[in-house]
């Protein structure tokens, strides 16, 4: 908290928390009520006598029914949940064991190999999905879930592992110890003495990984052709905008379910997740 | 039964040679004390007993096995750590069963034995708790419980004591010294606090540097200190020391310094003669030195003012100058004195100590 008078918290802490969680929380506020409005209302000029930007009194649902009438939206929320659930379970796999291994077994060239790892998470996807498409034409998974399973690790087991190689550093060496004195294995000692101390930080990989792939677009985008196939971000874009024409209310319909399922996954987890985050275990 | 026997041990990391040739035989129940200044080693070597750290170099023995290849998990070993390492995930009661469970023990002899731990650590009404809830006296009882539950041939303990407020420390040091006669079981603990060295040690080792200065009792440490260093470590307020050369005067030998003369007493002035011409430094505990009378011979007497009285009631110590050096000499709580007085002292020279200036070893 700001300590002093009444004029110093308001000017440092309370108008430039407004203002953020204002420019924050805006364009959700804006999904929501485009969704339930009803297209005469939409498409209306913004000098148009009874304009009403911010509100409306005629909610309709008229946008979602189209969007699971109309389109595959249903199936694309299926695509989505799968692909990102299973990118999702392969990431924290190899994630908790690679932050494992750099963080506790100190082999030769364990440092030169996390920043190896790192780096490969620095190279961006929007070049990274020229090589890749290659490759998943070779191995003939274009079109299909697998071509983004496999491809979105690429990037989330990098960011696993360094966020899990953090937090396992953090925890103190002799609880490992101590367990491995108790008669525990390395194996052991990690299944049950370190990893469920890790689950705060697991828990939070688990969901920045899962979010990650739930968004992804580029190589949804490039990778998956036919509507059937399609996720949620590449459905709606290339299916709700015909040529310069968008479909705004089943549009903002599509983004509002699509972002549901991560806004409870975050607000499931959100206590764990901001200790895993900060990294703090408590003795 | 178990005796642990270090023979040559070294430690390198890297480039620093942290433990040096390190040669010890721990006996059977003995309760042995590592005691130095941070950085000396004595973590080290007790991590090079419980296997958490390879050997450079050298021999570890359990018993008559060597074990510098086998793994902590079948050592025997049971270690308590100074940050107590409890399973923050686990209830008291599961902390205590890890160890057992991990060598596949019957359910009811876990029970048994959690049970017998608790009793006597008296830790009962705790072992449903997580360790999150206990404070810093109960985790430590609870680390110590973690340690009896195996029964193990070794207990190790790595300042196990330095994160608990100055009372309670008092208060567990002594239920752990009851409690190592209770169970009769060879352990080596590591501290850098003299005071718990000499209260719970059989023997103590002390080092410096990766050296081993000393190895004795308690008292034989105190009484008949090796070096300067074990001098000034062991002992508290600690010893006072004055660089001196040695002198022979009247045929006697001497410690002279400007505006202090020492005469040394019997063997030491035997041995104290081969030495003649020498720096030495003079060593003189603080509970040595007296307030003078008709009865001390004068050349045991000196000369010196006071610098700064510190009353603790159960005794005085006086911060002086006597010549070219400070002392610290503690007198009876009735004597009145001020800053700046003058005072003769007296010391008893039975009890003077003698250490080479270059060597620092005693003489």
């Amino acid at each position: 908290m700001i300590e002093g008078a009444l004029w110093r918290r308001w000017v440092f802490y309370n108008i430039p928390l407004i203002l953020f969680v204002f420019v924050l929380l805006f364009p959700f506020y804006w999904m929501i009520v485009t969704t339930f409005r009803p297209d005469g209302e939409l498409y209306l000029p913004w000098n148009a006598p009874n304009y009403m930007p911010f509100w409306t009194n005629n909610p309709t649902l008229e946008h979602i029914l189209y969007l699971f009438e109309e389109t595959n939206f249903a199936r694309w929320m299926f695509n989505t949940m799968f692909i990102a659930l299973v990118s999702t379970v392969i990431s924290l796999f190899c994630g908790v064991l690679a932050g494992y291994a750099l963080a506790r077994l100190n082999f030769p060239y364990a440092g030169g190999l996390g920043t190896a790892i790192f780096i490969t998470y620095l190279v961006p996807q929007t070049l990274l999905f020229i090589p890749l498409a290659e490759i998943i034409r070779n191995f003939q998974l274009g079109d299909t879930p697998w071509s983004l399973i496999l491809t979105y690790p690429t990037f989330l087991i990098p960011f696993c592992t360094w966020l899990m190689m953090g937090y396992f550093k953090a925890i103190p060496k002799e609880l490992e110890e101590c367990a491995r004195i108790d008669g525990a294995s390395r194996w052991k000692a990690m299944v049950y003495i370190i990893i469920p101390v890790a689950v705060p930080g697991i828990l939070s990989s688990g969901i920045i990984a899962f979010t990650l792939s739930w968004n992804e677009f580029i190589y949804a985008l490039v990778f998956l052709s036919s509507p059937d196939q399609k996720t949620v971000p590449v459905g709606v874009t290339s299916e709700l905008i015909r040529g310069d024409v968008f479909f705004w209310g089943p549009l903002m319909a599509g983004a509002l379910l699509g972002s549901i399922p991560v806004a409870i996954v975050y607000s499931f987890f959100v206590e764990h997740y901001v200790s895993g985050l900060t990294g703090s275990v408590k003795g | 039964m178990a005796e642990v026997s270090l023979h040559k041990l070294n430690k390198k990391f890297d480039t620093t040679h942290v433990v040096k040739d390190v040669d010890l035989q721990i006996r059977d129940k003995e309760f042995m004390v590592f005691v130095g200044p941070s950085g000396c080693g004595k973590t080290t070597t007790l991590r090079m007993i419980a296997g958490l750290e390879a050997i450079t170099a050298g021999e570890i023995r359990i018993d008559d096995r060597v074990v510098n290849e086998v793994p902590p998990m079948d050592r025997d070993i049971a270690m308590v750590f100074q940050n107590y390492a409890l399973y923050p995930h686990m209830s008291v009661a599961s902390n205590l069963a890890f160890g057992l469970k991990m060598r596949k023990f019957e359910k009811a002899e876990i029970e048994k034995r959690i049970n017998n731990a608790a009793s006597i650590l008296g830790i009962e009404s705790l072992l449903q708790r997580k360790p999150r809830q206990l404070s810093g006296g109960q985790r430590q009882r609870v680390a110590l419980g973690r340690a009896i539950v195996r029964d193990p041939k070794v207990f190790l303990f790595d300042e196990p004591l330095s994160n608990l407020d100055a009372k309670l420390r008092v208060q567990m040091r002594v239920e752990l010294k009851k409690l190592h006669e209770r169970l009769a079981v060879t352990s080596v603990y590591v501290t850098h606090d003299q005071v718990e060295a000499m209260t719970l040690g059989d023997r103590v080792v002390v080092m410096k540097d990766g050296l081993v200065q000393q190895v004795g009792e308690p008292l034989e440490l105190y009484n008949t200190p090796a070096n300067r260093f074990v001098a000034g470590f062991i002992g508290s307020p600690a010893m006072n020391f004055a660089d001196v050369t040695l002198v022979e005067n009247g045929g006697k030998p001497v410690a002279e310094a400007p505006g202090l003369r020492i005469g040394l007493p019997g063997e030491l002035a035997t041995r104290a003669r081969a030495k003649t011409g020498h720096k030495a430094t003079l060593g003189i505990r603080p509970e040595d030195i007296h307030i003078a009378t008709a009865a001390d011979a004068p050349e045991y007497c000196f000369e010196a003012t006071v610098e700064v009285v510190e009353q603790l009631g159960s005794e005085i110590l006086l911060d002086m100058r006597a010549g070219p050096a400070l002392m610290v000499a503690s007198v009876e709580p009735t004597l009145r004195v001020r800053a700046h007085d003058s005072l003769k002292l007296a010391l008893k020279p039975e009890r003077l100590h003698l250490f080479d200036a270059k060597t620092e070893a005693a003489i």
